[in-house]
């Protein structure tokens, strides 16, 4: 009688200890999903904004925001951090005739981070068949990107908001 | 079945689980796929081949290397013959001198800046107010604070003691013999009289001197584009790391490095502006440090874009070897807005912990106080500062500062 209890007492005890021993170790397996909510929602916090809104559209081919050009570019090479970049931009009307001489203008930035391009892109050259070449594109981090072009034809202007993710 | 069997069957159990979990820890992946992406990104093995500077086509010469570094170590080459490029930038302390504020014939109103890497940067000086090594290494030579020389000086220096090396790279030096064409001490400086002297030269002895002090500037350059950083413990690091070679990663960073690591490229947003293989985007930026009250009001960028623009030296000068097509940084600047106003530049971090005092008037005396200013994130003296507070703890803070050590690696220079 005596021998089972020591026999229980010995089996709760080692069970716990190693229990506590193996949660320990497997913490960093577990990570913050054994947290407290509370925790967790400032390890979120701590992470800040860094993440990119989910709905984002990173398609390199948009029609405008009302709807006039159809727009489209292509970068001279892969588009990384750092590195200044040359674009062509193809525009056409939404039926898919080439826009002559329009006037582009090109502007964007982080709006996570509220900052614009570390350069001034300008559209330098109209190439024929709707395509303009855009120099002087640069990124200087990775994340979210925004590139913008306001294009004016004839007496119409739109504007199309292209979304980047560059590695950094 | 006895107790004794359930007993030994719980043990059994428990103890696969307890194998099972440790097992796990050490073959899972130690980073996400996401994070080996900005790891590489940050290796040293990401530096691409230096490219040719298009506005030096003596950049890579290497007689004007050899040239260039007797001249960066000449302290004849000042107005009290003490001060040399090697003065401010000593070797043995990585390029830099570790004061708050550069001492050269007098004292200037920033901190040097390391040279390591620099031939990558598009940008030299907190404020970028040049845009290559040859055109900066002009700059202090007739600062009245640095070298405190001039233009004419320096062009009778070259004669008297380099002719030989000079015309074997850049051609016949002109005869400058004549006193009163070529006055011993002349030049676009703040001294008044050398000054005056400079304004009473033809323009065309005016260029032919200017053309000599370039070439002065090209071979120093062609000198300090050979001036980088090697790889450090954290480069062997992500070496193993991309190569997934456990054993180098464990016995490379330490558990505390690799927190400060993981802080580094995460939640501290550092890569924000220290990123690419030389942990630096080498673009401007205003992180709210404290203004030096006992100094003249610094814009920083905003003045420097302004600077860079009007540049006889600069890309699209003609002094430059460069096309004008060949001039992107400058032809695509920023070169007003709310964002230039108190930016500085971001200095490689490669080395930083020997590099105290911090900031571009060695503002902090230690990391310490840097990492303390980036966590409480103070508003800017003037502009808008782009840091947000982090509210991180000591022992966080710490981990980045032991992380830091790790990017620290030989230097080479020629």
């Amino acid at each position: 009688m005596q021998n089972k209890t020591l026999k229980t007492i010995l089996t709760i005890a080692l069970t716990a200890v190693i229990t506590v021993i193996a949660f320990i170790l497997l913490m960093p397996v577990l990570g913050p999903r054994f947290m407290h909510p509370l925790m967790a929602g400032r390890m979120e916090s701590m992470h800040g904004n860094s993440a990119a809104p989910s709905e984002l559209d990173y398609s390199a081919e948009r029609t405008t925001e009302n709807g006039v050009f159809k727009v489209s570019y292509s970068s001279d090479e892969n588009i990384v951090i750092n590195k200044m970049h040359t674009w062509t931009l193809h525009v056409e009307t939404v039926d898919g005739q080439p826009v002559e001489n329009a006037v582009i203008t090109v502007d964007g930035g982080m709006p996570q981070h509220g900052h614009g391009l570390p350069t001034a892109p300008q559209v330098t050259e109209y190439l024929g068949n709707g395509d303009y070449l855009v120099e002087g594109l640069k990124f200087q981090m990775g994340g979210w990107w925004e590139v913008r072009f306001n294009i004016t034809a004839g007496d119409v202007t739109d504007t199309i908001t292209f979304n980047l993710t560059l590695e950094g | 079945m006895s107790e004794r069997s359930k007993l030994l069957a719980g043990l059994g159990l428990l103890i696969v689980l307890v194998a099972g979990g440790l097992g796990y820890i050490f073959t899972r992946p130690a980073w996400t796929e996401v994070e080996l992406v900005t790891l590489r990104i940050l290796w040293i093995g990401s530096l691409p081949p230096l490219e040719p500077d298009p506005s030096n086509q003596y950049g890579d010469n290497p007689a004007a290397a050899e040239f260039g570094k007797k001249l960066f170590f000449d302290t004849r080459f000042s107005s009290n013959g003490e001060v040399a490029c090697a003065t401010c930038h000593v070797p043995e302390k990585g390029f830099q001198d570790g004061l708050p504020l550069a001492q050269g014939v007098g004292t200037t109103n920033r901190r040097t800046m390391p040279i390591a890497g620099t031939a990558y940067s598009p940008w030299m000086f907190w404020d970028g107010r040049k845009d290559s090594q040859w055109a900066q290494a002009l700059g202090p030579l007739e600062s009245a604070v640095e070298h405190g020389g001039n233009r004419t000086f320096y062009a009778h220096l070259i004669d008297e003691h380099y002719r030989a090396e000079y015309e074997a790279i850049f051609g016949e030096l002109p005869d400058l013999s004549d006193q009163s064409r070529f006055p011993e001490a002349a030049g676009p400086v703040e001294d008044e009289s050398a000054r005056a002297a400079w304004e009473a030269m033809s323009p065309a002895d005016r260029e032919t001197v200017t053309q000599v002090y370039v070439n002065m500037g090209k071979a120093i350059a062609a000198y300090e584009r050979q001036i980088m950083p090697t790889a450090s413990r954290f480069d062997i690091y992500v070496q193993a790391a991309l190569e997934n070679d456990k054993k180098t990663m464990n016995s490379t960073l330490t558990t505390e490095e690799l927190e400060g690591l993981r802080l580094f490229i995460g939640p501290a947003n550092c890569t924000r502006c220290h990123n690419g293989p030389l942990f630096t985007d080498n673009s401007f930026h205003n992180t709210g440090v404290p203004a030096v009250e006992s100094l003249p009001e610094d814009t920083g960028r905003e003045q420097g874009a302004q600077n860079v623009l009007a540049d006889e030296f600069n890309c699209l000068s003609e002094y430059s070897d460069a096309e004008p097509d060949q001039c992107d940084e400058l032809n695509f600047m920023v070169s007003e807005g709310h964002e230039l106003t108190r930016a500085f530049k971001a200095p490689s971090l490669r080395n930083v912990t020997s590099r105290a005092p911090y900031m571009h008037a060695g503002q902090f005396t230690t990391l310490e106080a840097v990492l303390d200013h980036y966590n409480t994130a103070p508003a800017a003296p003037t502009g808008h500062s782009e840091l947000e507070q982090l509210n991180f703890s000591e022992t966080q803070m710490n981990a980045i500062i032991t992380f830091l050590y790790t990017l620290n690696s030989e230097i080479t220079a020629p």
